[in-house]
This record gives structure tokens, C-alpha cells and sequence, in this order.
């Protein structure tokens, strides 16, 4: 049981402010991931949660206590470092049992402690030897193993799969949610991958600059982008962005991008949303991920004439280049559905998968038709 | 290991080879010069040609260990017969051993200096090894200010020959009563290798990832825990690397030796050459007293070899 709150958390490296204004509350059980790039204070703020880092002002609360004054070894949290860090001069075993040393628990029970974390992490057969001798995904299941042998209040990954090989990445993800759903601890988890951000958290927090951006589920980070950085980050390949100018024809409106005079079609409804949004032409932006990009291989109702330009064939689906003005759209097709580059095709935007941004401010107008 | 070669590769490779053995021959010369010298007949010690076949005897050892006098007569029959037989071989030297009142062999001044060596040495080794590696830690792990102006100054004390500072030294030595104590040769090469363990130290903590102690704070320990538990057993290379250059520049240190100490603490690298200028110089015994000089170094360095050779190639492979 274990719940942990940051509120306005700041923290400055000499001038520069890494965290701004932090605040985030995470329930017990939950398994929280923080996602940005770089550089944005992600890691930062794992580092203050675990007490390697002092916070300039603020609170870290682990079960309604402040902890940013107590010391890290006091605050019963595990850390798993991308490094995997395990200790090249002790075994497997006695890295595991490590942390329970300092708990001065008798010698039966470390035993005990540590050949059971090994059965499920399945490295029993890996005890004796040194980490030089391990691969990659053995040496985190050891580190990982290490975190949660002392049942701590709350595990803390930083990066932790982010070194291994891609295939590898897969299978620890997987690894890692199926032990989080049996282990079951508060867990944080720092990656700048969005794959991995997707398939393992509860709650995805997106940081940028030091700022959080959005904080929700996967699929309302996905569906719902809080603002443009959001949307850019979350999803691949990434949501298409244009400038777009709306207008009002023949019953329905028109969402003119890339400088060209024929719009997309959208429903009525539109121009009263965008206006109760208090948006204006010029200042207004269109996002639509690929896949809410339709394409028809003959001309149809709604539909608009574009060039296909590139074709990335990807085997379960296609990444097709549409012309539309001077500005490129990516949709996803069924692969082969458009036969070749340079192909006439027909397009139209879903509106229901279209989101509408201030390009001013970055911000959703939180318009969904 | 064994990756493809060419002949001529090959070829050279044996090249080098033969060349290695040659220089190591070179460098091994003098030393087998001294073990052979001591263990000399004096007669063939400085015989030209140099004698290379010889039987070998210990009279060299017994002589470094005891005070002895110069006969002026053969010894009588019943005087040599009574005598161990290690006293005899001085007898058949022209010496005899100096006895007390009580009849007790007199020892010689070596053993003496020998172990103030070794105290010397070994003492001030731990010292600047100790402190060395706490202030490389300090430097290595945290935001020292002036971390650069400190480091320098710390080698810059390397900097002057020693010797110029030995006059200045010496007088004050004198005021705070240090002079021919094992304490200021002690002090003085802990303050010599210190500013070298530090940076050497450093150059070996540097290269530990900061992790492994985040995780062992992180882990319920202090610290100080981590420190011990982590970063020394990560560092016993350069620790050990570190120990034998320490140990070896205290062990050899002649000039501050020379000068600070004359009886009470002095060391073996000033006596073994005063040994010289006393009566005839017999090299047989000087040879003996440098051949047991060179054997503590030797072993030490021995029993730190594989510390060494994975010092020497410390940090040179990324993982």
C-alpha cells in the first residue's frame, strides 16, 4: 500500500530549471510511466522520488509523509538503473541478497528471500554466477530481481530496458508487465520510448522541459492529445500537422491545407465548435494520425484528388506520402492499396479522429466531432 | 586470440619476440650480477675476467649479519675446531665475529635497518594509500570548489626535487625534535606519495560508475557503507597498483634518509653503500645486503602482479 505525491516540485541545475511545478499523485499499486524526451526533467524527478536528488522546493510525499528530507537509504524504494549497476564483484546471488544484508535479516531467511525473487524472475540456474558472465536480459532480470527482493514501498526504473537490443526490449516488456501484475508495487518508470510508455503504464505522465504536459491513460494521451507536443510524441509514425484555414461551402465546412483552394470536407458543425473555441484562421492548426487518414482509389463523395509521393511498405500496413498543397499527409493503408508512388489517389480526413490545435499556444481546442 | 596472420606477420611477430628476450636480458643482468655476488667466495667477487662458475656459499649472508674484526694471525687449532661452522667460513675470510663480554655474537647494524625499512615503508604505504583514496573519492564524487586549484596544488608538491627541500626540512625537523625518528621518515613519505595516490586513486575511482553506489544508497545503506562495500572492492587494482608505486618509492628513497637519519631510524638504502668506506670493501656483503634489500619489493609486486597487469589496462576497454 503504497501511494506517492509530488506537489510543485522545483529543482534548478545552477540557472537552468530542470522541474517546473511538478505536481502528480500516484496510487498505490499503480504503475506510472514518464515519458519525454532527453532532458526533460523525467529522470530528474525519478532520481528526487528515490532521494539521489535534492528538489529545490516543494514535497515528495510516500504514504502522506514528506521524504525530501530523509536520506535514500532510508526511504525503503527500489531503483533499477539502465546500467543494470549490478555489482561485478559480487555473484548473482549475493547482488540480490544485497539489499537485505543491510536489513540485517538472518542468513536463512536472505536465502530463502532471494531463491524465491530468482524463481520468479527464472534465474535460480544463474545464482552462482558473476554478471560478466550474463547477457544483457539476465543482467536486468538480476537487477530487477535486486529491486524487488526487500518488497519495497515503490520500485523506480530508470531507462531499464534502454540498452538491451531491440527483440530483447520486446521480450522484457513483456517481462515486466507480467511481474508487475503478479509482484503488484507502486511502480515509476522513466523511458523516452512511446512503445514502451504504451504497452506497460496504468497512467502515461508526459513531461517536456521540465514541464508536464498531459497525464492519462494510454489510449487518452493517444486519442486525446492535450496539446501539439503531446500528440507529436505519442504514436508513430507521427500525427500529421498543418496549418489549416476553415471556411463555410454548400453545407458543409472546408479545411483548406497546404495553400490549396480545394478543402477537405468536415461536417457543419464545425465552424460553430471552432468559434466557440474562440479560434481564429491562421491561428489554427490540424492534427490527424495516418491512420485517420482515408484514401479511396477512386474519386468519391468527400473525398479529395492527391498524389500518393512516397510508399513506405512496412508488411502488416503501408505508410503512403499524400501531396495536398505544398504540405505532405501520411496515411496508413492496407499494404499494396496504393500500387505505386506518383498514383492518383482520392483522400479525406475522418473527422472523427481529427483534433484541432491553437498553433500558438500548442493547446487543444478540444474539439471532437 | 588467434587471429589469421600472414607469413611475414609471422615473421615479425618472431622478430619481436627474440627482441623482447633480449632487452629482458638485458634488464635482468645486473640482478643476476648482485644474487651471484652474493653468494661469492670474497676472492672471486672482483676477479678479471668476471668469474661466472663458482660454488656458491653463504659466508656473504653470515658476514652482512654480524660485527666482525680482522685477523691478524690465523685463529688456533683448538679456537677453529671449536667454532660453528659458520663462524668458521669468516675465519677462513681473514675476520672473526665480534663477541660481548658474555660471549654473545654482535649483531651487525643490517637487521636493524632492515626492519626500519620495512616500517618505514610499509606505514607510510598504508598512509598515503589510505588517505589517498578517501580524498580521491572526495574529489571523484562530489563538487569540491576550486576542485581544479586543489588537485593542482596537491602535484604540485611533486614538483621540486626533493633535495632542494631537504635542507629546510632537516632544520625543521630539528626544532620539533623528528630527526632520526621512524615517525619523520614516516610523515615525510606519507606527504611525498600522497599528492601521487591521490591523483593516481582518482584516475581509478573516476572509472567506477557512479551507479553502483546510487543503487547501493538507494538499497538501505549509508554512504559510508557504499564506500566500503562498493567502491573499495571495485578499486582494489588501484589500490594495489597504487600500494607497490608507494612502497616502492619509500622503499628505494635515499637522499631524506641520508640526511635525516644517522642511527636510530635509519634505513637500509643510506647504510648499505656507508658499508663501502668501512676497512676494505667487500662487495660480497654489499651484495648480500641489496640482493635480501631487493626481495621484499619483489615479492610484493609479485603477490599484486595480476592487480597490476589489469591496472595497466584499466579503463581501456568500455563495457
Amino acid at each position: 500500500m503504497t501511494q506517492i505525491e509530488l506537489r510543485g516540485i522545483q529543482k534548478y541545475f545552477g540557472a537552468v530549471q530542470v522541474i517546473k511545478d511538478l505536481n502528480l499523485a500516484i496510487a498505490d499499486n499503480e504503475f506510472i510511466v514518464l515519458l519525454g524526451q532527453s532532458g526533460c526533467g523525467k529522470t530528474t524527478t525519478l532520481r528526487a522520488v528515490a532521494g539521489l536528488e535534492t528538489i529545490d522546493e516543494g514535497d515528495i510525499l510516500i504514504d502522506g509523509q514528506p521524504v525530501q528530507h530523509i536520506k535514500a537509504s532510508d526511504r525503503d524504494i527500489a531503483m533499477v538503473f539502465q546500467s543494470f549497476s549490478l555489482y561485478p564483484h559480487m555473484t548473482v546471488y549475493e547482488n540480490i541478497a544485497f539489499p537485505l544484508r543491510a536489513t540485517r535479516m538472518g542468513r536463512n531467511d536472505v536465502d530463502t528471500s532471494v531463491r524465491e525473487i530468482a524463481g520468479v524472475l527464472r534465474i535460480t540456474g544463474l545464482l552462482a554466477r558473476k554478471p560478466s558472465a550474463l547477457s544483457g536480459g539476465d543482467m536486468q532480470r538480476v537487477a530487477i530481481g535486486r529491486a524487488l527482493v526487500r518488497r519495497p514501498k515503490a520500485m523506480l526504473m530508470d531507462e531499464p530496458i534502454g540498452a538491451l537490443d531491440a527483440k530483447l526490449r520486446e521480450e522484457m516488456r513483456a517481462e515486466i508487465k507480467r511481474l508487475h501484475i503478479k509482484q503488484g508495487s507502486t511502480t515509476i518508470y522513466v523511458t523516452h520510448d512511446q512503445v514502451e510508455a504504451m504497452s506497460l503504464a496504468d497512467r502515461i505522465v508526459i513531461m517536456h522541459e521540465g514541464i508536464l504536459q498531459q497525464v492519462g491513460s494510454p489510449d487518452e494521451v493517444y486519442s486525446h492529445p492535450a496539446n501539439m507536443f503531446v500528440a507529436q510524441f505519442v504514436g508513430s509514425p507521427v500525427m500529421n500537422m498543418a496549418q489549416a484555414i476553415v471556411s463555410e461551402t454548400g453545407g458543409h465546412a472546408s479545411v483548406q491545407v497546404g495553400g490549396q483552394a480545394k478543402g477537405f470536407e468536415f461536417p457543419a458543425a464545425l465552424a460553430n465548435r471552432l468559434s466557440d473555441a474562440r479560434a481564429e484562421n491562421g491561428k489554427l492548426t490540424l492534427g490527424v494520425r495516418p491512420e485517420g487518414v482515408l484514401i479511396s482509389r477512386q474519386a468519391r463523395e468527400g473525398f479529395m484528388p492527391v498524389e500518393a509521393h512516397i510508399i513506405e511498405p512496412l508488411g502488416s500496413h503501408d505508410i503512403v506520402d499524400l501531396k495536398v498543397g505544398d504540405q505532405m499527409i501520411r496515411a496508413r493503408t492496407k499494404s499494396g492499396f496504393v500500387p505505386g508512388a506518383g498514383e492518383a489517389v482520392w483522400a479525406r480526413i475522418d473527422p472523427v479522429q481529427a483534433h484541432f490545435f491553437n498553433t500558438a499556444t500548442g493547446s487543444s481546442l478540444g474539439i471532437r466531432l | 586470440m588467434a587471429a589469421v596472420q600472414t607469413r611475414s606477420e609471422r615473421a615479425l611477430n618472431r622478430i619481436a619476440i627474440a627482441a623482447v628476450l633480449v632487452i629482458t636480458l638485458i634488464f635482468l643482468a645486473p640482478i643476476y650480477w648482485i644474487t651471484a655476488t652474493a653468494f661469492k667466495p670474497r676472492n672471486l667477487a672482483t676477479t678479471i675476467p668476471p668469474t661466472v662458475l663458482f660454488e656458491p656459499e653463504i659466508s656473504p649472508f653470515v658476514k652482512l649479519f654480524t660485527k666482525r674484526s680482522q685477523l691478524r694471525e690465523a685463529p688456533a687449532p683448538e679456537e677453529y675446531a671449536a667454532a660453528p661452522w659458520w663462524e668458521r667460513m669468516v675465519f677462513d675470510g681473514g675476520e672473526k665475529i665480534v663477541r660481548s663480554g658474555r660471549g654473545e655474537v654482535q649483531p651487525s647494524g643490517y637487521p636493524n635497518r632492515f626492519m626500519n625499512s620495512l616500517i618505514v615503508a610499509i606505514t607510510s604505504t598504508v598512509l598515503a594509500v589510505g588517505m589517498g583514496t578517501f580524498t580521491a573519492y572526495g574529489f571523484s564524487r562530489f563538487r569540491v570548489k576550486g576542485e581544479a586549484d586543489l588537485l593542482f596544488f596537491i602535484l604540485s608538491t611533486r614538483m621540486l626535487p626533493p633535495v632542494v627541500v631537504a635542507i629546510p626540512m632537516f632544520l625543521m625537523y630539528r626544532v620539533v625534535g623528528l630527526n632520526d625518528t621512524h615517525w619523520g621518515l614516516i610523515i615525510l613519505y606519507t606527504a611525498f606519495n600522497l599528492s601521487f595516490s591521490v591523483w593516481l586513486m582518482k584516475g581509478f575511482i573516476d572509472e567506477i560508475p557512479k551507479e553502483y553506489e546510487e543503487a547501493a544508497l538507494v538499497d538501505g545503506y549509508t554512504r559510508m557503507q557504499a564506500f566500503f562495500k562498493i567502491v573499495i572492492p571495485e578499486a582494489a587494482t588501484g589500490i594495489a597498483a597504487t600500494a607497490v608505486f608507494c612502497f616502492i618509492t619509500a622503499w628505494n628513497e635515499y637522499a631524506f634518509a641520508l640526511i635525516m637519519t644517522n642511527r636510530r631510524a635509519q634505513t637500509a638504502p643510506p647504510f648499505i653503500p656507508s658499508q663501502v668506506g668501512s676497512g676494505l670493501p667487500d662487495w660480497t656483503v654489499i651484495a648480500a645486503g641489496t640482493f635480501l634489500f631487493l626481495l621484499p619489493v619483489a615479492i610484493f609486486t609479485f603477490l599484486l602482479r595480476n592487480h597490476l597487469l589489469r591496472g595497466m589496462s584499466f579503463g581501456a576497454i568500455r563495457k
